[in-house]
């Protein structure tokens, strides 16, 4: 090793030989940096599941254009929309189709006596182009009144059991006290609203939510003509709809909003939004400290390099050298702990938290960033002090 | 030219109302090739002045001008490409802990810049070899004596060919045995060099191997003999 790096640096490979000849100096600074890596990996980690909960929301659907009721900030807060803004919709020429979804909670009571909270999708067994690809060739058999499709990675409930929930093997449960027949089954997971989800019909839907007037969708999903601008259809619907509460978005722009409001506006996303940026000064304070001890422990040594003739850029280099080394050693140890807290953290709340290569990457270079900022700070006394104050 | 010429030097420590001088007025030049001691009470100033002549001080009031380059206002980069002309052998040896004899001894080199690696490893041995370390050129300073410490510290001062060397209390650590062949390996080295030595010193066993002596007391030069 030291060899290798004596070819790589050319020169003695300094911070190298200081980091190992004190070995249990060295454990407690690469605890320090793998400890910090896994603070900011975890608060990273729920954050991304905030933001993934979010964006699977949007899975069992799909569409050009999306219209919601101008209040609705996320999938499930709006206002339901008027029926007759599906027909005006329709009544542009370079719309294809259209298509209400409807969306609401109910409550499944297992058999336990456990209560889970189902996001319920409501979509016309005919409208298959809206469907995503997890229900869209079982889509067609919702039309049996009171039939669903269960999500078998609800929350808290047995994933083989519902894996194996097909037509010849239903399951019977009681949703807002009506009896409800899952003739199949699609995987999509808990979330921080619910605890997993339901796909009917849109009749099914409206019987489960009697109070849920006929026609009247949550959301409404528009597919434009082929050859036609998805912007350009948005504009006009919207100068059509003017007078209507509603608003015009593309399916990517509404996803994108609503995942912006939910990490700024909700609670939730700031406090995680919140607990990220207190990791990240956390780990930066803990880096700092191991970097700044670090320099201290050498600084007579570094002072007799100064006496010798060397300039303030070898030292850095040096700083540099070990930041390099702890961040890469400190960083492995941190990714796997912070590995097994994933898998804990997910079985636990059945979140999808999972990571990504960019977050890994992206934390490795902070970790090297700050590793090399702290040493260089404190570095700086070498750079202004004269050589015979530092013996 | 004389190596080293120091004219009308005054240097204080401190700031405001704890502002104290440490050097008065001190006027000394030194031959070249020749063997200074700086002698004195505690607290008389040599080691301030050494470390003022040998660039690892700033210059407040005064000249010292050194190889001909004045340090008075001399920037970083005058004082770094100085500091690489001179070798200096400190009190508490100073070596690197985690660098072995010959990585210690290797640093004077590499300050030069990379150079070829072969012909600086054989010029590293060979120094330790003269110094008699020859058999512990691997060994870490935690491994080896006092003495041999500064034998090590003595190897890095010289194996660059320095103009001047500065040697601060040399022999403060060691005992008797250790101290005198010490100063007279270091005054041999630099002889065959023709190299200049300043030296501060308490030990009055070593001053016999003197070209001159210059006592300080209280900042101030009070006597200048010259032996040889």
């Amino acid at each position: 090793m030291t060899h290798l790096l004596t070819l790589l640096l050319r020169r003695l490979p300094i911070g190298w030989l200081q980091l190992t000849h004190n070995r249990g100096r060295m454990a407690a600074a690469l605890a320090g940096v793998a400890f910090a890596n896994v603070l900011v990996l975890v608060q990273l980690g729920i954050l991304g599941a905030l933001n993934g909960t979010i964006a699977v929301a949007y899975a069992p659907f799909q569409g050009d254009i999306f219209i919601s009721a101008s209040d609705a900030n996320t999938l499930t807060d709006g206002s339901p929309l008027a029926r007759r803004v599906l027909y005006q919709a329709l009544s542009d020429p370079q719309v294809a189709a259209a298509a209400p979804l409807y969306l609401g909670n109910v409550e499944w009571t297992r058999q336990d006596g456990s209560i889970a909270e189902m996001t319920v999708y409501g979509l016309p067994v005919e409208a298959q182009r809206f469907a995503g690809p997890l229900i869209r060739d079982a889509l067609p058999t919702l039309s049996v009144p009171d039939t669903a499709l269960i999500d078998r990675g609800t929350r808290g409930a047995d994933a083989e059991a519902l894996a194996q929930v097909s037509p010849d093997t239903p399951l019977q449960f009681e949703a807002n006290g009506r009896t409800v027949t899952a003739t199949g089954n699609f995987a999509l997971g808990g979330s921080f609203n619910a605890d997993g989800s339901l796909a009917v019909s849109d009749q099914t839907f409206l019987r489960l939510f009697p109070n849920r007037i006929s026609g009247t969708p949550s959301h409404i999903l528009v597919d434009v003509a082929p050859g036609a601008d998805p912007a350009e259809v948005v504009a006009r619907l919207t100068e059509r709809l003017a007078s209507e509460p509603v608003q015009v978005r593309s399916l990517a722009t509404a996803k994108a909003d609503d995942l912006t409001y939910q990490t700024t506006q909700r609670p939730t996303g700031v406090i995680f939004g919140f607990s990220v940026a207190m990791a990240v000064v956390i780990g930066l304070v803990i880096v700092y400290q191991v970097l700044s001890t670090d320099v201290a422990d050498h600084l007579a040594e570094y002072a007799t390099f100064k006496a010798m003739g060397y300039p303030h850029r070898f030292f850095l280099s040096i700083v540099l050298e070990e930041s390099f080394i702890l961040g890469a050693l400190g960083f492995l140890p941190g990714l796997l702990v912070a590995l097994g807290l994933y898998q804990g953290v997910a079985a636990l709340t059945g979140l999808p938290i999972a990571m990504t290569v960019t977050r890994g990457v992206m934390v490795f270079i902070g970790t090297i960033i700050a590793c090399a900022a702290s040493g260089s700070l404190a570095a700086r006394r070498l750079r202004t002090a004269d050589p015979a104050e530092l013996f | 030219m004389f190596p080293i010429e120091v004219t009308a030097l005054n240097h204080w420590f401190g700031e405001g109302e704890a502002r104290k001088q440490a050097i008065f007025d001190v006027n000394l030049t030194i031959d070249q090739g020749s063997l200074t001691i700086l002698v004195g009470p505690s607290g008389s100033g040599k080691t301030t002045l050494l470390t003022l002549m040998g660039c690892l001080r700033d210059v407040q009031d005064g000249s010292v001008r050194l190889l001909g380059t004045e340090l008075h206002g001399a920037g970083m980069s005058v004082l770094e490409a100085m500091r690489r002309r001179l070798g200096f052998i400190f009190q508490a040896h100073n070596l690197h802990e985690s660098l072995t004899a010959r990585q210690n001894v290797l640093t004077s080199l590499q300050v030069h810049g990379r150079g070829n690696p072969a012909r600086q490893a054989a010029a590293v041995e060979h120094m330790l070899g003269l110094v008699g370390l020859a058999d512990r050129i691997d060994y870490l300073p935690g491994n080896l004596s006092g003495g041999q410490k500064q034998r090590v510290a003595i190897a890095r001062a010289l194996v660059s060919n320095p103009d001047i060397i500065f040697a601060d209390e040399p022999t403060a650590a060691l005992d008797k045995e250790t101290a005198i062949p010490i100063v007279r390996m270091l005054k041999e080295l630099g002889q065959s060099r023709g190299t200049t030595t300043v030296m501060v010193t308490h030990d009055n066993r070593v001053l016999e191997l003197a070209d001159r002596i210059v006592t300080l007391e209280d900042g101030r030069i009070v006597k200048d003999e010259r032996l040889r």
